[in-house]
C-alpha cells in the first residue's frame, strides 16, 4: 500500500495493464515524453517506449479513428483526449463508430478501448475545459461511462475498464487529480463496472453523486449528522449503466433521495436516477426525488465558477426539503 | 506593400506549378489502345482476363441489384456502373491480408477480397448477418459517414506497422468526401506516422447533385496530398492498367516502409447517387453523361484484350451467365437467413450484458416466445 492522489493513481493503473498486457496502447496530445498535461503518463514512455506510449497529431476525431483501427487490428488502445470539452471533435468517432462497432458487425469486430479524459470545474480552467458532458454519453448504446472519485476507485476502475472489451469513457475529475490522497495498494486490482459504492452509510435520506459531487455530498451528509440526520452516500461510480440494485435497495431503506451532479440540470444524468427510481420505488418513497444541479446555462467564465457550481450547501438545502417534504 | 510581398510570392504561379505536376496517368486510352507503354504492368493473360472478368460480373451485379431494389427485393443500393476499373483494378493490386475499409459505394471490393454475395445483399436490406464478417476476411462494413473510413485507415495502418507485417489497409471516399475534416485527419495522421495507408478519391464528378468544382478550388483533388506531406497521384479511373499500376506502386512504396499515397481516380458513375430517389436528370446533361460513356472502362478493356486474343463475346457472355445465376442464388441465400430479432440485436451490444440490457432481454425474451 502507498499513498496516492489519483493521478497517481491512474498511472499506476496505466502502468499495471501495460506491464500485463502487449496490446495495452496508450497514445494522445502530449502524453508521450511530456508525461501528459497532468502528468498522468509520466514516466510511461521512458518505461515502456515510444511503440507503446506515443503522441499523436493534434486532432481528436484522428485520435479516434486511430482507436478503431488499432482496435481492428488486435489492439487495446487507451486514448486520451486532452480535456473533455473537445470530445464534440470526436464525437463521431466515439458515438458514430466506436460505440456501434460490435453491433454493426453482428459481434465479428471489438472495440477493446477506454477513453480517458479530464473535466470539471472549481480550478478556473480557459473555456471548454472543465464542462460536464457525460450525459452525452450516457445516452450512447454501445457504451460504459465511469467517474471515480477516489484514487483506490479510479485505480481499480481504470484497470476494470482497460480490460473491459467494449469501450468505457473514463473521466477524471479535474478538482480531484491532486485534492484527495488515501492508501492505494501497489498491485494490480480491479473493481466491476456497473457497480456503485456506498460511502457513508445512513438511515434517513439517500444522496446519489458521482465525481466531486461525491465529496460534497459527504461534507453535507457531516453536516446534517450534527443536526440529527442519518444520511447515506451513494457514489455512483459509473454511470452507465446504473447500479440500480444499489440505488433501490438504499431508497427502499431510507424512503427519501436526492441526486446531485455538477452539470447543469438539464444535462447529466441526474434525470435518469430519478426515473429509475420511480418507476421501481414509487411506493417506498416518503417525499419526491430532487436534484441538485448547475444552472440550465453555460458552463461559467472563471471567475463566476464559486456562485454557479453546486456545492455542499446547496445540497443542504436540497436534502432538508426533502427530509421536511 | 503588395508590390514588395509579389515578387517573393507569386501565389498564380505557386499554384500552376503544383497543378503542373498533377497531369492525369493514363496507360489505356478510350480506343484500347497502349499510350504509355513503359507503364504497362507485367499481367499474365491470366490475371487481365481475371480482372476483365471480376469489371464485367461487377457491371451484371450493378444491373441486377438496381433491377431487384426496383422490385423491392434489395433495400439501400449505391449504384457503381462506370467505377469498375476505379474499383477493381485498385482491389486487384491488394494481398489477401490487406485491410479494405470501404465507403457505402464500394460493395464490390469487399465481395471480391471475401465477403459472400449474400451478406452484401443483407447490408442492402438491413441485417445483421450481412456484416458478420467470415474470419481472415480484412474487411470492415461499408462506411456510411462520409470520411470516418479515413481516420479509421489511419489507426488499421498504424496496428500493420506495429505487427510489422508487409500488409497495407485501403480506403476509398468519393470527390465530395474529400472536403471532410476527416480526410484530412486521416491522410495527415498516417503520413505523420508514416503507416502503409492507401487512399483512393474516386472522383466520379458529383457528389449527389453537387458538381465537382463546388466542392473546393483546388484543381486536382490529388495535390490535397501535399497539405499532409504524402506523394499523390491523379489517375485515369476509367483505365484499369492505370489504376492498377498506381495502386500496385502505392502499395509497394507502402510495404517497403515509405508511408502511405493518395489516389484521385478520375471516372463516373453512370446511374444516380443512390436507388433511394435521387434523379441525375436534375443535374446532369446527356452530353456529360454520353461523355463519359465513351470512356467506358469495360469497353476499352474488352477491345484491349480482343486485341491479345485473351476475350471473346463467348467468354464475355459465359461470365455474364454465370454472374446472373449466382446473384439469383444469393438472393435465395439470403432471403432464406431467419429474420432478425431484438434479442438478436441485444445480443449484439457487448460482450458482457448490463443491467438494462439483461431486463430488456428478457422482456422482449418473453415477447418472442408467444
Amino acid at each position: 500500500m502507498a499513498q496516492m492522489t489519483m493521478i497517481q493513481a491512474i498511472t499506476d493503473a496505466l502502468r499495471c495493464e501495460l506491464k500485463d498486457d502487449e496490446n495495452v496502447l496508450v497514445f494522445g496530445e502530449d502524453v508521450g515524453v511530456n508525461g501528459g498535461v497532468f502528468r498522468a503518463t509520466e514516466g510511461l514512455q521512458n518505461e515502456f517506449g515510444a511503440d507503446r506510449v506515443f503522441d499523436t497529431p493534434l486532432a481528436e476525431s484522428g485520435i479516434g479513428g486511430l482507436a478503431v483501427g488499432l482496435s481492428l487490428t488486435g489492439f487495446r488502445p487507451v486514448p486520451e483526449i486532452q480535456f473533455f470539452g473537445f470530445v464534440y471533435e470526436v464525437m463521431d468517432s466515439i458515438n458514430g463508430q466506436l460505440a456501434r462497432y460490435r453491433y454493426r458487425t453482428g459481434n465479428t469486430y471489438a472495440m477493446p478501448v477506454t477513453i480517458r479524459s479530464p473535466f470539471g470545474g472549481g480550478v478556473h480552467t480557459p473555456e471548454m475545459h472543465s464542462d460536464s458532458l457525460e450525459g452525452l454519453m450516457a445516452q450512447q448504446p454501445g457504451l460504459k461511462v465511469v467517474i471515480p472519485s477516489t484514487p483506490y476507485d479510479a485505480k481499480g476502475l481504470l484497470i476494470s475498464s482497460i480490460r473491459d472489451n467494449d469501450p468505457v469513457i473514463f473521466l477524471e475529475h479535474l478538482k480531484l487529480y491532486r485534492s484527495v490522497r488515501e492508501e492505494v495498494p501497489e498491485e494490480s486490482y480491479t473493481i466491476p463496472l456497473g457497480k456503485a459504492d456506498v460511502k457513508r452509510e445512513g438511515k434517513d435520506l439517500t444522496i446519489i453523486a458521482y465525481g466531486l459531487m461525491v465529496h460534497e455530498s459527504l461534507k453535507a451528509a457531516e453536516e446534517l449528522e450534527k443536526e440529527g440526520y442519518s444520511v447515506e452516500v451513494i457514489d455512483l461510480r459509473t454511470i452507465q449503466p446504473l447500479d440500480i440494485d444499489t440505488i433501490i435497495a438504499s431508497v427502499e431503506k431510507t424512503n427519501r433521495a436526492i441526486v446531485v451532479q455538477e452539470a447543469q440540470k438539464q444535462a447529466g444524468i441526474a434525470a435518469n436516477v430519478v426515473a429509475e427510481i420511480t418507476e421501481r420505488a414509487i411506493l417506498s418513497l416518503e417525499a419526491p426525488v430532487l436534484r441538485v444541479a448547475a444552472p440550465d446555462t453555460v458552463y461559467p467564465f472563471p471567475q463566476a465558477e464559486n456562485i454557479w457550481l453546486p456545492n455542499y450547501k446547496d445540497i443542504l438545502e436540497t436534502a432538508k426539503k426533502v427530509l421536511t417534504f | 506593400m503588395g508590390e514588395k510581398i509579389s515578387k517573393q510570392f507569386d501565389p498564380t504561379a505557386i499554384l500552376q506549378e503544383i497543378e503542373s505536376k498533377f497531369e492525369m496517368f493514363q496507360i489505356l486510352n478510350e480506343e484500347g489502345k497502349i499510350v504509355n507503354e513503359d507503364a504497362v504492368p507485367d499481367l499474365t493473360d491470366e490475371e487481365l482476363v481475371e480482372l476483365m472478368t471480376r469489371m464485367v460480373y461487377t457491371r451484371i451485379l450493378d444491373q441486377r441489384s438496381i433491377s431487384l431494389n426496383r422490385q423491392g427485393r434489395l433495400g439501400f443500393y449505391a449504384p457503381t456502373a462506370g467505377q469498375e476499373a476505379s474499383q477493381l483494378a485498385s482491389h486487384f493490386a491488394l494481398e489477401k491480408e490487406d485491410w479494405i475499409l470501404p465507403g457505402y459505394r464500394d460493395v464490390p471490393q469487399i465481395v471480391w477480397h471475401g465477403l459472400p454475395l449474400w451478406k452484401a445483399f443483407l447490408f442492402s436490406r438491413g441485417h445483421f448477418v450481412g456484416n458478420q464478417i467470415p474470419e481472415g476476411v480484412n474487411v470492415v462494413p461499408p462506411q456510411i459517414i462520409i470520411g470516418a473510413q479515413y481516420v479509421q485507415t489511419a489507426g488499421v495502418a498504424l496496428g500493420i506497422k506495429k505487427r510489422g507485417t508487409k500488409n497495407v489497409a485501403i480506403t476509398y471516399t468519393g470527390d465530395g468526401g474529400s472536403s471532410q475534416g476527416d480526410f484530412y485527419e486521416g491522410i495527415n495522421f498516417a503520413g505523420a506516422f508514416k503507416s502503409p495507408a492507401i487512399f483512393v478519391v474516386q472522383n466520379n464528378q458529383y457528389a449527389i447533385s453537387t458538381p465537382r468544382d463546388v466542392q473546393t478550388a483546388a484543381k486536382t483533388i490529388a495535390q490535397k496530398g501535399i497539405a499532409a506531406g504524402i506523394p499523390s497521384i491523379l489517375v485515369d479511373g476509367m483505365d484499369p492498367l492505370a489504376v492498377y499500376v498506381a495502386t500496385r506502386y502505392a502499395r509497394e512504396r507502402a510495404v517497403n516502409g515509405d508511408g502511405p499515397s493518395l489516389i484521385e481516380t478520375m471516372c463516373y458513375r453512370y446511374g444516380p447517387h443512390t436507388m433511394s430517389g435521387d434523379d441525375p436528370t436534375r443535374y446532369r446533361t446527356t452530353d456529360i453523361d454520353n461523355e463519359w460513356a465513351a470512356k467506358d472502362p469495360i469497353v476499352r478493356f474488352r477491345i484491349y484484350l480482343e486485341g491479345k486474343g485473351l476475350w471473346s463475346e463467348e467468354k464475355e457472355t459465359e461470365v455474364i451467365e454465370r454472374a446472373k445465376e449466382e446473384i439469383k442464388a444469393a438472393i435465395k441465400k439470403a432471403d432464406e437467413t431467419p429474420k432478425q430479432k431484438v434479442t438478436d440485436l441485444i445480443e449484439n451490444m457487448f460482450e458482457e450484458k448490463p443491467y438494462n440490457l439483461q431486463e430488456q432481454y428478457e422482456i422482449y425474451k418473453a415477447k418472442e416466445s408467444k
